[in-house]
C-alpha cells in the first residue's frame, strides 16, 4: 500500500497519455458490455431457461402441427408433472417491422408452467374471463404504448378466420413483467381457444408442448418416453430440454455469439498493443529513475511488481469506470433498438468475466515492461540516464 | 592505517567489452577505507573511478577481486540479498541528482524508507530530519523543477543519509553546480563527516572538491596510481 502513491505520481506523469489510453479500455469495456448485452439477446435467454423443462414438437419441423390431443397422453408419461401447448400465430401489427411474437397458449397451464411471467392477480383474471384478451410483455408495452383495455389489431398471415377475415383483434387485460433479467418481455400471449375456433383450419392442432419435468436428471428418459409415445404415428414428436431447443432455434440466425466473441477478441488485443505501448514507453522514459530505485536497495522483483502494478491500476480503473458506464448504458439506457431484442441486459456472469479480463489485461500489458525493468543493469542504465 | 578499515577492497578487476574491444577499467584496485573517512577518489575522465564507486556500493560487481564492508563480504551478495545490503548501509548522491520529478523533495527523501519496517509519521519524522539537515525543511513540498541545482542535491544528500547508511558514495555531487552552490554542497558533505562521522567517498574530478577531503587517491587507467595526504 505504501508503494501506491509512487505508482499512482507516476501515471500522472504524462497525463495526456495516461487520459487517452484510460480512455481506449473504458471504451473497450463499454463495447464488452453491450457486447454481452446482444450475445444474450441472440441467444434469447437460453442461460436462464429452467432445467425441468422439456419442449416436445414435430420430429419434421417445428413448422409442422401436433393433434391437441397429445396434451393429456403427454400429461400421462410418468415424470412430466405440468404440459402447456403453444402456436406460433405471426401475424403483423401495422407494419412487417413491428415485429411481435404472438403466441396462442392456454392461459392457465401456460402460467403454472411459465412461473417465470409475473403478472398482477387482477390481470390474470381478467385474462382468464376473456377469451379475445390477450396479455403482452412490459417491453413491448412500452414501445408500442400498450396501456390495459386497449385493443391491438393484428393481421394474420398464415391463420385466417373462419369467416375469411384475416384481422384478429385481441384486448391487453394485463402486462407482464419477467421475475429475473433475460425474461423475454416483448411477447404477445392470447387464448389457444380463441384461435382454435376461429380459425379456417387446422382445428385441433398445435404447435409444440411445453413440458415440466419432476426431476432434471430424469430429462432424457422422459424425452424418450414422450418420443416413444408417438413412434410410428401420422405425428411423430421430438423432445428436447428448452436450453437445446432454444439454442438450435437461435442457431438458425447464425452463430452470432462467435461472432461477438471473435470482435471483442480483437477489440482486446488491440486494447492490449495501446496499453502495453504505454507501459512500455513509460518504462523506457523512466529507465534512470527505475536505476535509481534499485540503487536505493529495491530489489528487482520489487521493480518487477511496482511497474505490473502501475499497468494493473491503468487497466483496473479504465476497466472498471468502463464496465461500470457499460452496465449503465445498457441497464438504464435499454435496448438500442427499441424493445426489438427480447432480453437486453448486462448478465453478472459477463461482468465478473470482464473484471477477469481487466485483471489479465493489467498483467499482460504490464508483463514485458515490468520484465525489462527488471532485467535493468544498474550501472549501465545509470550510465544511459546520465547520473 | 592504523584506523579500522570499514571498507577493504583487494585486487579488484573489471571488464567492458565495446564490440570485440576489451576494457580492463580496473586492474588488481586495493583500496582500504578507515570508519569515518572522506574519501576523494580522483582521476581523469574514464580512468574507473566511478566503476570502482559501484563495485563499493553494491552496484555492479567485479569479475575478480574482494570488498567487504564492515566484514560483510559484499563481493559474493548477489540480487535480493545485494539489494538489502545497499538499503540497509550505502547512501548514493549523484552529480545529476537522479531525483524523481513527480515526487516532492519529502517524497524523494522518503524513497528509501518505504523499503523499512516504519510507519507512515515515524518516516515522517525522518524524511523531516534529513531536510533539516541540509536546510531544506521549508522546501518539502517542492517538486525538483521548482528547485536550484544546489537544493536539489541537498535533497539527494538528504535522499542518500535518511536511512543512516553506513557508507555514503558521491559521484561528482558538485559536476553539474555553480562555484558557490557546490562550496555548499561540499560544506554540507565535509559537516556530515565532522559532526555526524559519516563514513564518505566522493568520486571528483575538482582539486578544490578534493581538497575538502582528508584522503585523496588518484585512479589512472584503472591503477590506483597514486595517493596523496
Amino acid at each position: 500500500m505504501k508503494f501506491l502513491p509512487l505508482v499512482w505520481r507516476n501515471l500522472g506523469r504524462r497525463k495526456t497519455r495516461t487520459a487517452f489510453t484510460l480512455l481506449s479500455i473504458v471504451v473497450a469495456f463499454i463495447l464488452f458490455g453491450y457486447l454481452a448485452a446482444i450475445d444474450v439477446a441472440f441467444s434469447f435467454g437460453v442461460d436462464i431457461l429452467g432445467a425441468d423443462r422439456l419442449i416436445t414438437y414435430h420430429k419434421v419441423s417445428l413448422v409442422q402441427l401436433l393433434p391437441y390431443s397429445y396434451q393429456d397422453r403427454i400429461a400421462a408419461i410418468p415424470g412430466v408433472k405440468d404440459v402447456a401447448t403453444a402456436v406460433w400465430f405471426g401475424g403483423v401489427y401495422q407494419d412487417p417491422k413491428n415485429f411481435i411474437a404472438q403466441i396462442a397458449v392456454e392461459p392457465e397451464r401456460f402460467l403454472r408452467v411459465y412461473d417465470e411471467f409475473v403478472l398482477p392477480e387482477e390481470q390474470k383474471r381478467a385474462w382468464l374471463e376473456d377469451r379475445t384478451g390477450c396479455i403482452v410483455g412490459r417491453k413491448t408495452a412500452e414501445r408500442f404504448d400498450f396501456k390495459v383495455g386497449d385493443r391491438i389489431p393484428i393481421q394474420g398471415t398464415f391463420y385466417r378466420k373462419s369467416d375469411g377475415s384475416s384481422l384478429w383483434e385481441f384486448a391487453v387485460r394485463g402486462i407482464y413483467a419477467g421475475a429475473q433479467s433475460g425474461v423475454d418481455e416483448t411477447q404477445l400471449f392470447f387464448h389457444y381457444k380463441y384461435l382454435d375456433e376461429a380459425r379456417e383450419h387446422s382445428q385441433g392442432e398445435t404447435g409444440w408442448f411445453t413440458l415440466r419435468i419432476d426431476d432434471p436428471e430424469r430429462a432424457a428418459d422422459v424425452a424418450r418416453a414422450v418420443d416413444a409415445t408417438f413412434a410410428n404415428s401420422s405425428g411423430e414428436t421430438k423432445t428436447s430440454t428448452e436450453k437445446a431447443f432454444v439454442q438450435g432455434f437461435a442457431n438458425q440466425i447464425g452463430n452470432i455469439s462467435a461472432i461477438l466473441k471473435a470482435v471483442m477478441l480483437a477489440v482486446f488485443f488491440t486494447i492490449l498493443l495501446v496499453a502495453g505501448n504505454t507501459m512500455a514507453q513509460s518504462v523506457r522514459e523512466r529507465t534512470a529513475e527505475l536505476a535509481l530505485l534499485k540503487t536505493l536497495g529495491y530489489a528487482d522483483a520489487r521493480v518487477l511488481g511496482l511497474v505490473l502494478t502501475e499497468s494493473l491500476v491503468l487497466a483496473g480503473l479504465g476497466g472498471a469506470v468502463g464496465l461500470a458506464v457499460g452496465w449503465l448504458l445498457v441497464t438504464v439506457g435499454g435496448d438500442p433498438t427499441g424493445g426489438l431484442l427480447a432480453v437486453f441486459f448486462f448478465p453478472a456472469g459477463d461482468v465478473a468475466t470482464g473484471a477477469l479480463f481487466v485483471v489479465l489485461l493489467g498483467l499482460a500489458s504490464g508483463l514485458l515492461p515490468a520484465i525489462q525493468a527488471r532485467r535493468l543493469a544498474i550501472a549501465d542504465a545509470l550510465r544511459r540516464g546520465g547520473a | 592505517m592504523a584506523e579500522e578499515a570499514l571498507v577493504r577492497a583487494r585486487n579488484l578487476h573489471k571488464v567492458f567489452h565495446r564490440g570485440v574491444e576489451r576494457i580492463d577499467v580496473l586492474q588488481g584496485v586495493d583500496l582500504d577505507v578507515a570508519r569515518g573517512e572522506f574519501l576523494a577518489l580522483m582521476g581523469p575522465s574514464g580512468s574507473g573511478k566511478t566503476t570502482l564507486l559501484n563495485l563499493l556500493g553494491g552496484l555492479d560487481v567485479p569479475i575478480a577481486g574482494t570488498i567487504e564492508v564492515a566484514g560483510e563480504p559484499v563481493h559474493e551478495l548477489r540480487g535480493a540479498a545485494l539489494a538489502r545490503w545497499r538499503a540497509r548501509h550505502v547512501g548514493f548522491v549523484f552529480q545529476l541528482y537522479n531525483l524523481i520529478p513527480v515526487l516532492t523533495a519529502a517524497g524523494n527523501v522518503e524513497l528509501p524508507l518505504l523499503l523499512t519496517s516504519l510507519g507512515r509519521a515515524e518516516r515522517r519524522q525522518h524524511v523531516a530530519a534529513a531536510l533539516a539537515l541540509v536546510g531544506l525543511a521549508d522546501r518539502a513540498d517542492h517538486y525538483p523543477r521548482q528547485l536550484s541545482g544546489g537544493q536539489e542535491q541537498r535533497v539527494g544528500i538528504a535522499r542518500a543519509i535518511v536511512t543512516d547508511p553506513t557508507l555514503l558514495l558521491c559521484d561528482e555531487p558538485t559536476g553539474d553546480l555553480d562555484r558557490k552552490s557546490g562550496d555548499e554542497i561540499l560544506d554540507l558533505l565535509q559537516g556530515l563527516h565532522q559532526e555526524q562521522g559519516k563514513t564518505i567517498v566522493v568520486v571528483t574530478h575538482d582539486p578544490l572538491a578534493a581538497a575538502r577531503a582528508k584522503r585523496r587517491v588518484v585512479l589512472d587507467k584503472g591503477v590506483l596510481a597514486e595517493t596523496a595526504a
